[in-house]
């Protein structure tokens, strides 16, 4: 009971917190969904009923929110074309556009600014109290305009800035940064643009070379007299002759980015050679690691051997230690003239020069990263399985090894086969052991894109970030792609156990 | 009647849960005395460096000031957090990033008097400015150098040529095990490969009118690129033995401060590790190949942002504009990480007791600035790849367009 009020106070307290940045943002969905959860919990364990719903609601809840929530929004991801240049709204972009391209006006005077308010430092109007660099004369800049300051009683810095005027209050750096908001609107219209400051003790009279016609949905350059029209199929601004400015907007692009993927000359050309090594890869790793774990680990479950624990923990080191700097340790023992692995066996093969080499190399790193793993399951399911059952053969006359290859194995496979589907699709995607290992390499002299040991994962990230910046919306659709291929083969895999769960 | 009751208790309780998170919560986030601040971020380095001086800043002015280090990935780090309004009002970074940062639209352009750019090296300027304008307050300028080890070559080489004889020399007396360390690797290395890359005669980008780089015009796809190659070929593992696949960024430290080749080239930032190592040595500028181009190489500049959407931005102006920009700070930095500063009183200061620093922005006084175009995203991996694959004996022609091949693919 103590627990439940506990628990049930802190999603309440979860949910508030929660709540405050929600309706700040005004995220009326957000905030909605946030209540309607928070509400089924409490309907659902303030009641002495509604059993089933108990165990269900927890694992429902993750699995969505971990599970079904990211795959959603990759795939919402994929229909745009979210991406550097296209992170933000379109107003973003002209608001960057537009101040960008704020320049000083030619020929005009530097300012020293003193920042100071009519009357009260925190509500009161601001004005900027101006001096010419030059001349050292004094003016008062409002949003009207420009007059000049009284000299009586008027006392100005070594450097030429206003530390005292009659009737306004100068404010001190801090202050100023404090009126922020009045300030980032605040400009002294001229003739020619407007004085805005740089930065809190100086100003310049500066005026954007470009602004936003909503006339025409385009930007216009008051120099050149060039326009940019408004592309909302790319998110761009784009002029007549096809040149774009930098800055984008994000926009729906529709099947665009999938049909990319379909249709890139290089990603059809080599996608079919990437799965082959990617199956093969994880394949390979699964069955590598399984045997020897299974291995050792029977070797080590018998009982008449001594010291079992301390070869145990031995075996589990490389699990234990970090494996990004494993990764990297193990790189450097391929490398050819100075690592370990060629001057112990005195061999000079540049491993990852190959294709072939560079497979064997990160194989058999995953070999070493990856049997420690199977060796704690494998020993797990072996101490699992009845020691009658073993006697019983050996009573019936059976060699151990017949007894292994026809009772114990089967056993352990059907502990074991749903966790060698997960970890084929764990190395379908292992993107750490060949990003830091091979890095995909070695790449053919005359394709720098794709090299031998590239996953299709790896792959992908280097056609979605190695290019133009980050391009998520193209990556979020190969991943969709990535998604659908290991679903297929783990549906396969699972079908294949339960057909291995019917023998027991 | 008894069920509402347990509901009702329970509610109650759940309440009290709730206020007593708030209220430590609470109590935690109003110590902002009057909620001025200032956020800056910078690498884990840099960020300890600008600490001191900005806190300084801070109290003076009355705000209080953040320095938060960002140790990975900070430049996308940055531009997702500005995007979402959750960014800095200043951040700290390599020249090379605005044009992306300006493609996000999360950097404003900043205004200097003609006094602030004077102060400047010109070089370093002309690496913030993009598009006509300056976005960057620059703190570090940085190129490659050549490394030599005086006790086995006492004397500069003049020429590529003569620096791979002595090498050999050395090789061959069992003196070293390597000609020269410079870092390829596998899927090569672009920046270090510039000079050897410009010296044979190529280039990257050619400049537009206004002296930007111009993307349109890639230079990979021009046969000076092509002979350049069969020189950094020349050079590699079917030739003279001096540019290798198994020297990498990772390993080219240890050849040169464990005394197996003569000469390292890279960038200040191997001073310390070389120091500590007390091999002796002498930085001189990379030399060309005899009757070749000057050797060129990428000139970086560090320097300080302003965040578009930062929530002070009036104050991070003033900030960077008109503090940031004292020798002070220049030399605090420097001493963080010695690398020469851009702000001419600060390099002068700092070259009294540094000789090595005149000699790094002598070494890079006619080098390239390393476009901050967004297309140059686009080259550093097939350009690299490319030149390790000649390094490696692959055929240079065929390889460098098919690198032009994939950039242009890229550009579009």
């Amino acid at each position: 009971m103590l627990v439940k009020i506990a628990l049930l106070g802190l999603v309440l307290a979860i949910a508030i917190f929660g709540a405050f940045p929600l309706i700040e943002q005004q995220q009326w969905l957000g905030l909605a969904l946030l209540v309607l959860v928070t509400a089924v919990i409490f309907w659902v364990y303030l009641s002495p009923r509604r059993i089933p719903a108990k165990y269900l609601i927890p694992g429902t809840l993750f699995l969505l929110a971990f599970q079904v929530f990211p795959v959603l929004y990759t795939m919402s991801t994929a229909f745009t074309n979210f991406g550097d240049a296209h992170r933000g709204s379109k107003e973003d972009a002209i608001q960057a556009i537009e101040g960008a391209s704020i320049t000083k006006v030619e020929g005009s005077t530097d300012y020293r600014l003193a920042v100071a308010t009519e009357g009260d430092p925190i509500t009161g109007d601001i004005v900027f109290l101006l001096t010419d660099f030059e001349t050292k004369q004094s003016q008062v800049g409002t949003s009207d305009g420009l007059e000049p300051l009284p000299p009586e009683g008027v006392q100005l810095s070594p450097l030429g800035n206003v530390t005292e005027a009659p009737g306004y209050t100068i404010l001190t750096i801090g202050a100023a940064g404090a009126r922020e908001e009045d300030l980032a609107d605040f400009s002294v219209p001229t003739e020619n643009g407007a004085i805005v400051a740089a930065g809190l003790t100086r100003a310049f009279e500066g005026a954007p070379q470009r602004a936003y016609d909503e006339a025409c949905d385009c930007i216009k350059d008051a120099e050149t007299g060039q326009t940019w029209t408004a592309d909302e199929t790319d998110g761009l601004f784009v002029d007549d002759q096809g040149e774009n400015l930098a800055q984008g907007w994000q926009v729906n692009v529709g099947l665009r980015n999938f049909a990319d993927v379909v249709t890139d000359p290089l990603i059809a050309k080599y996608f079919f050679r990437t799965l082959v090594w990617n199956l093969a890869f994880a394949a390979l790793t699964v069955a590598g690691t399984f045997a020897l774990g299974l291995l050792v680990a029977v070797v080590l479950n018998h009982e008449r051997l001594k010291g079992q624990r301390i070869y145990r923990s031995l075996l589990i080191l490389p699990y234990a230690m970090p494996a990004f700097a494993m990764l990297l340790l193990w790189r450097d023992m391929f490398n050819t003239d100075f690592g370990l692995i060629n001057r112990m066996f005195g061999t000079e093969v540049n491993w990852f020069g190959k294709p072939v080499t560079a497979m064997i190399a990160v194989l058999l790193v995953q070999l070493w990263m990856g049997y420690p793993y199977m060796f704690l399951v494998a020993t797990g399911a072996l101490q699992s399985i009845p020691g009658d059952l073993k006697e019983a053969a050996s009573v019936d006359g059976a060699k151990p090894v017949y007894a292994f290859r026809t009772i114990i194995f089967p056993l352990l496979l059907v502990a074991l086969a749903p966790l060698m589907i997960a970890s084929f699709a764990f190395n379908f995607n292992n993107f750490n052991a060949i990003y830091m290992v091979s890095e995909g390499g070695p790449f053919p002299p005359d394709n720098p894109q794709i090299g031998a040991t590239d996953l299709l994962i790896t792959y992908t990230y280097r056609l979605a970030f190695g290019a133009q910046g980050a391009q998520y919306g193209f990556a979020a659709a190969v991943s969709v792609f990535i998604f659908l291929i290991v679903a297929v083969f783990s549906i396969i895999g699972f079908r294949r156990t339960r057909a291995l769960e019917e023998v027991n | 009647m008894r069920v509402r009751r347990t509901t009702l208790a329970l509610l109650m309780a759940g309440l009290m849960v709730l206020l007593a998170g708030c209220g430590s919560g609470g109590g935690a986030s109003d110590s902002g005395s009057e909620g001025v601040s200032l956020t800056i971020w910078a690498d884990d380095k840099y960020s300890r460096a600008i600490k001191e001086s900005a806190t300084k800043w801070g109290e003076l002015n009355d705000v209080q000031v953040n320095v938060q280090a960002v140790s990975k990935d900070l430049q996308t780090v940055y531009v997702t957090a500005a995007q979402a309004g959750k960014g800095p009002d200043l951040v700290m970074g390599a020249h090379d990033w605005i044009g992306n940062l300006v493609q996000n639209g999360t950097v404003d352009p900043l205004q200097l008097t003609d006094d602030t750019r004077a102060a400047f090296n010109e070089l370093a300027l002309q690496g913030v400015t993009y598009n006509g304008q300056i976005y960057g307050i620059p703190y570090a300028i940085e190129n490659v150098v050549l490394f030599r080890n005086t006790d086995l070559a006492p004397q500069a080489p003049r020429t590529l040529e003569e620096l791979v004889a002595k090498g050999k020399e050395l090789k061959a007396a069992g003196k070293v095990s390597e000609i020269m360390a410079l870092p390829v690797g596998p899927n090569g290395d672009a920046y270090h490969m510039y000079p050897i890359y410009t010296s044979a005669g190529g280039y990257l980008f050619g400049k537009g009118a206004e002296g930007d780089y111009d993307p349109k015009d890639l230079g990979l796809s021009k046969p000076e690129a092509a002979r350049a190659f069969e020189r950094i070929g020349e050079l590699g593992e079917k030739g003279e033995g001096a540019l290798k696949r198994s020297i990498s960024p990772d390993n080219v430290t240890s050849i040169f401060t464990g005394k197996k080749t003569a000469f390292l080239l890279s960038g200040p930032w191997q001073i310390p590790d070389v120091e500590k190592s007390g091999v002796p040595y002498e930085i001189t500028p990379i030399p060309g190949f005899q009757g070749g181009k000057e050797a060129r190489p990428f000139v970086g500049v560090q320097a300080m942002y302003v965040a578009s959407q930062g929530r002070f931005k009036s104050l991070a102006q003033e900030f960077a504009t008109n503090y940031f920009i004292q020798p002070e700070v220049a030399v605090a930095l420097y001493k963080a990480d010695r690398r020469p500063p851009p702000l001419k009183a600060a390099f002068e200061e700092v070259s009294k007791t540094d000789p090595d620093m005149a000699k790094i922005l002598d070494a890079g006084k006619n080098g390239d600035i390393m476009p901050a175009i967004p297309e140059m995203a686009t080259v550093w991996d097939p350009l690299g790849k490319a030149q390790s694959a000649t390094v490696g004996g692959a055929p240079p022609g065929s390889t460098v367009a098919a690198a032009a091949k994939a950039i242009e693919g890229q550009i579009k």
